[in-house]
Formats: structure tokens, C-alpha cells, sequence
């Protein structure tokens, strides 16, 4: 089985987030970034115990500037087989999953991954994108993926509860808390990807359907009004008569 | 011209993140002096359906063959839908279809998506310019579109619901659709009767410090006290006191309600990513160095095991008195 893993780089979950160029641009100033947590612990680990399970190969695609190598290594430390890098700027959702869409639809994958979403943007688009543009189905949010031959069983999270669904490979699926448990490099894996291949690709022509112009933060939070424990009927008070939220 | 809203109805409902998806749509129709279309499927009561008028829905076609929603067939009925009735804007609830049927329809109309947008777009000529939240919700990123046609996904409880109690005219669509590349086998309902979380305005929240799963009946009085929902920290759910789908966070579900009531929870960062959007935050704590109380409007140091009973009593004291 080939499976393609969409991987994608993030601040890590503790960065203080600011900005520059009058608030346009992400302060990436002392940011340790990682893969998108996603990519990495769901789509990437299910990927690769799938293909121990069953044979085959896994490569990851990432759209982004050589920035990016380094935690592409990361995601070939943990197993990946190989790695692509669309040499290009990831400023747009769509513009990445035609980049994505265009390598798959040349090398034929049965099983292309993504994480449900990134915790930079937060869209949950790609992997619906890819799909569309490559005339696949598509599972989202899934948080357990089972493949007998090339039938696959699915569970994913829907309003008010689980679905069991099944369908046929190709296919692709965005993954989520469930799929797998995290994976932490070992040493070998580390050395390894050293000499792992990353094959950088220039992008093919398309176009971004939207633009990111600023950026801000959200409204300061005003000081935390301290209550006496003892006092619950001031708490209720407040959340009625000043926060009106009951 | 129109805006075209899709109103996702699992299980013949139509819930609140919809109802604000058509007030959203019907704002931006009055800016471009428009009116809303409404597409959705299954056997939702023709009642509800002409009661989505109340929300400024002008026109509902419901297909009626489509028992149950597909991202494919889906994708194909709305763009042409949207070619029949002229809409040059899309709106959708940022819910698990709108996550899935969205960026798919963006991909084949060629029409810029803001996935999980918080604001009424700024028109100026063919430009939206929309706000969403982006860094889980540490930030704000302002979005431009200028594609012919738009795709929006609203937050939700990102904008109030106003209901005027209006009527729709309800048509049925009786295009021919294709049968789904995926089946459902099997749907397994969580939460039981309670109010889902996503979907509640209130939640009772509780973490490691109540010690032990026995220990919930004191979380679980306050919330049906309030009429609230119940959830936790990733930890709580990780060692199986409490369901998976109660997980709030940024692994788990994100909500944004208009109070959050954290009792025992430190408040680490990934914990904040899935409730930064609440209204009001109430943190019970009873360390008074939690990090929780720095995102908190109102914080109590003191034993959960002793707070939320008062705090229980304090609530139906005042629901008897109003």
C-alpha cells in the first residue's frame, strides 16, 4: 500500500503568538516549530503502523520554503519512508491542496492522510481539497482507521456521536484524536533520517483563493475579580447581573 | 441573486449553529440587498422547515431522497444550487459537515473559502473582508476574498440568533442524485440526553482535582442545576473517569459557550486552546497559583468538593427567588 501523509509545520502549542510588519506577518522570532500536532501523531503514526502491518511505503508532503526541512527530518525520524517538499509559499488553502492534489494524482497513492486540522489556521480544509481536486472520497475527522485489501472501515466524529463507515481505497481521510498513540523518535530513527530522501519539487501553476491581510490579538482579558469561596451567592450575582450570562 | 445557506439536518434536526448560519447568511444578504435560499435534505417536519424563515430565511428547498448526508452528493447538489439560484455567497456552520462539505465545494467552484469565520464580512465591491480565528484561537486573522463566488463557515456562538417569526416558502428538489462513495454502517449517539457540548451555552468543566469518577455527582448537580453541559481536561478522559467526547482542549473539542465553569483544572495551554472562546470563565482552584485564573473573569481559591454544593445551592436560591 502507498500512503501519502500531508504534513505541516507549526508553532509549537506553548508559543506566545505576536506579529511584525504592522501586524501582517507571524513574529517566527525565537518560535520552535514542530509538526502540526495532527499530521504528526494521528495521520503520520496510523500511516506508518499500517504499512508495518501490511507492506508498502510512507511518504509525507509538505508544502513550504527549505525552513521546513527540519521538521520534515522529524517526520521521517519517526518512520516515514521518504519525504516530498513543494518548494513554494503555503499562504493559502486551497493553493496547498492543489500542490498536494497534483504530486498524488501523478505518483498514485492509495491512501493519502492528513490531520484533521492545523493548529495555526485552524481550517480543517486540505484534506477535503485534496480530495475533490483528485475526485476521491473523503473521511473527516476520523478517529480510527482499519484496512482489510482495499476496503477500509472507518470511524469518525459527527454532531452528537461516532459513525462506523466503510468504503473502497483510494481515498482520502483527515485524522484525529484516536487514530494512534504518539510516537517519539528513537535514535536509530533519527540517524536514519539523515540519509532518508527528501525530493524537492517546484510548485505547479495555481492560484489562492484567499489572502490573509492582518492580523490581531484578542482583547486583553480584564484582571480575574477573586470571590470568597464562602460567597457563592456573589458569584451567582455577578454571572446574572454583571457577566449576564445566567 | 441569493445566498445560498446549507442547513445540515442529521436525524431530521436543524440545530443552533444552523439557525445562526442563516442569520449570518441573512446579514449579508441585506448588505447586498439579497435574500437567503436554504438547502437542506432528509425528513425534517415542514413546520421546522418554514419556521427557518423566523431566522431570515426568504426560501427552503429541502430534497427529500437524501436520507443522509454525503460530502460528494452534497457538493455536487449545492454547486448546482448555487448555479440555479445565482448565489454568489455560500454560508455554512463550521460543524463537523460544514468541515467536510465546505472545502470541498470551494475546490470544485474555485471559490475562496473563510473556514470558521467569527465576523459579518466588510463588502466592498467583490472584496469580503471576514475575521476568523487562527493559533487556536490566540489570534485574529483578518481574510480577503475576491473570487466571483464566496464560501463561508460560521463559528459557532459567534453571533447572536435574532428570530422574528417569519415564515419560508418551502419547495421540494427532486434532482436526480448519485449513491455515496461511503456508507454508513452504524451511528453510536454520546452524551445520552444531556445537552451536547458543542452545542451548550453553559458548561460545568472538571479536572484531576476531583480525585476520582465518583466524585462527579457534585459537577454533574451543578450542571443540571444550571442546565448545563458536563466536560473535562484531557487527563480525566485519558484514564477513562470520564468519556472521550466530554474532552475539551486542544486535542479535544474546542467549545466557545457563554460560561465556563472550570472546577480542579490547572488551566495548561492546550486545556485554554479549546475554551478561550467562552463568554465568562469561572475557575475553582485550590491552588491560587493556577495558570487557569490568568484566563479566568472570576476565580475562587477553594476545594471543589466544598464550592460547587454552595455553589449548586447559591444557583437554586436564585432561580426560586427569579
Amino acid at each position: 500500500m502507498k500512503i501519502l501523509v500531508c504534513i505541516s509545520k507549526a508553532p509549537d502549542t506553548t508559543t506566545k503568538i505576536s506579529f511584525t510588519d504592522n501586524d501582517t506577518k507571524f513574529n517566527e522570532d525565537k518560535v520552535q516549530f514542530i509538526v502540526n500536532p495532527y499530521d504528526e501523531w494521528y495521520a503520520l503514526v496510523r500511516g506508518i503502523e499500517l504499512k508495518e502491518a501490511t507492506g508498502g511505503t510512507v511518504t509525507t508532503i509538505t508544502v513550504g520554503g527549505a525552513d521546513h526541512d527540519p521538521i520534515i527530518r522529524k517526520a521521517l525520524a519517526i518512520g516515514a519512508d521518504g519525504a516530498v517538499r513543494v518548494n513554494a509559499a503555503n499562504s493559502d488553502a486551497f493553493f496547498v491542496a492543489d500542490q498536494i492534489a497534483n504530486y498524488a494524482k501523478a505518483n498514485g497513492f492509495d491512501l493519502v492522510l492528513t490531520g484533521k486540522e492545523t493548529i495555526n489556521y485552524n481550517g480543517s480544509q486540505v484534506g477535503a481539497m485534496v480530495a475533490e481536486l483528485m475526485n476521491l472520497p473523503y473521511v473527516s475527522i476520523a478517529s480510527k482507521l482499519d484496512i482489510d485489501g482495499s476496503n477500509a472501515k472507518i470511524e469518525r466524529d459527527v454532531q452528537g456521536g461516532v459513525e462506523v463507515v466503510t468504503g473502497s481505497l483510494p481515498m482520502v481521510i483527515s485524522c484525529a484524536k484516536g487514530m494512534a498513540e504518539q510516537r517519539i523518535p528513537n535514535m536509530r530513527g533519527i540517524m536514519a533520517a539523515r540519509t532518508k530522501p527528501l525530493e524537492v519539487v517546484e510548485p505547479s501553476e495555481s492560484a489562492n483563493l484567499t489572502k490573509v491581510v492582518g492580523y490581531e490579538l484578542p482583547a486583553e482579558k480584564g484582571a480575574v475579580k477573586m470571590i470568597d469561596p464562602e460567597n457563592m451567592g456573589e458569584l451567582v450575582s455577578l454571572l446574572h447581573n454583571e457577566a449576564k450570562v445566567i | 441573486m441569493s445566498v445560498l445557506v446549507f442547513a445540515d439536518a442529521a436525524h431530521g434536526k436543524i440545530v443552533k449553529a444552523t439557525h445562526e448560519a442563516i442569520c449570518y447568511g441573512k446579514a449579508i444578504a441585506d448588505k447586498m440587498g439579497s435574500s437567503v435560499t436554504v438547502l437542506t435534505y432528509g425528513n425534517v417536519d415542514q413546520s421546522a422547515l418554514e419556521g427557518l424563515g423566523a431566522f431570515g430565511a426568504s426560501k427552503v428547498l429541502v430534497h427529500r431522497g437524501i436520507e443522509h448526508v454525503d460530502d460528494e452528493v452534497m457538493t455536487k447538489l449545492l454547486a448546482e444550487t448555487a448555479g440555479s439560484e445565482n448565489a454568489k455567497v455560500i454560508v455554512f456552520a463550521f460543524d463537523t459537515s460544514g468541515k467536510s462539505i465546505a472545502p470541498r465545494l470551494s475546490a470544485r467552484l474555485k471559490a475562496g473559502l473563510v473556514a470558521g469565520a467569527t465576523t459579518i464580512p466588510e463588502i466592498d465591491g467583490a472584496k469580503f473582508t471576514i475575521k476568523k480565528n487562527v493559533f487556536s484561537g490566540k489570534a485574529i486573522a483578518k481574510f480577503e476574498v475576491e473570487t466571483e463566488q464566496k464560501i463561508i463557515s460560521l463559528l459557532p456562538n459567534s453571533i447572536p440568533v435574532t428570530n422574528d417569526g417569519g415564515s419560508a416558502s418551502v419547495e421540494e428538489l427532486n434532482t436526480p442524485v448519485d449513491q455515496g462513495r461511503i456508507s454508513v454502517q452504524e451511528f453510536k449517539a454520546e452524551g445520552g440526553d444531556g445537552i451536547p457540548l458543542p452545542e451548550a451555552e453553559l458548561v460545568v468543566s472538571a479536572g484531576r482535582g476531583l480525585k476520582g469518577p465518583e466524585n462527579w455527582g457534585i459537577v454533574e448537580d451543578l450542571a443540571n442545576e444550571l442546565g448545563a453541559a458536563t466536560a473535562c481536561s484531557r487527563p480525566v478522559a485519558d484514564i477513562g473517569w470520564r468519556p472521550h467526547h466530554e474532552h475539551v482542549g486542544q486535542t479535544g473539542v474546542a467549545i466557545r459557550p457563554n460560561l465556563y465553569i472550570a472546577a480542579g483544572i490547572s488551566g495548561a495551554i492546550q486545556h485554554l486552546a479549546g475554551v478561550n472562546g467562552s463568554k465568562t470563565i469561572v475557575v475553582i482552584n485550590t491552588d491560587p497559583e493556577a495558570p487557569f485564573f490568568k484566563a479566568a473573569d472570576y476565580g475562587i481559591v477553594g476545594d471543589a468538593f466544598e464550592v460547587l454544593p454552595r455553589l449548586t445551592e447559591a444557583v437554586k436560591k436564585f432561580k426560586s427567588a427569579n
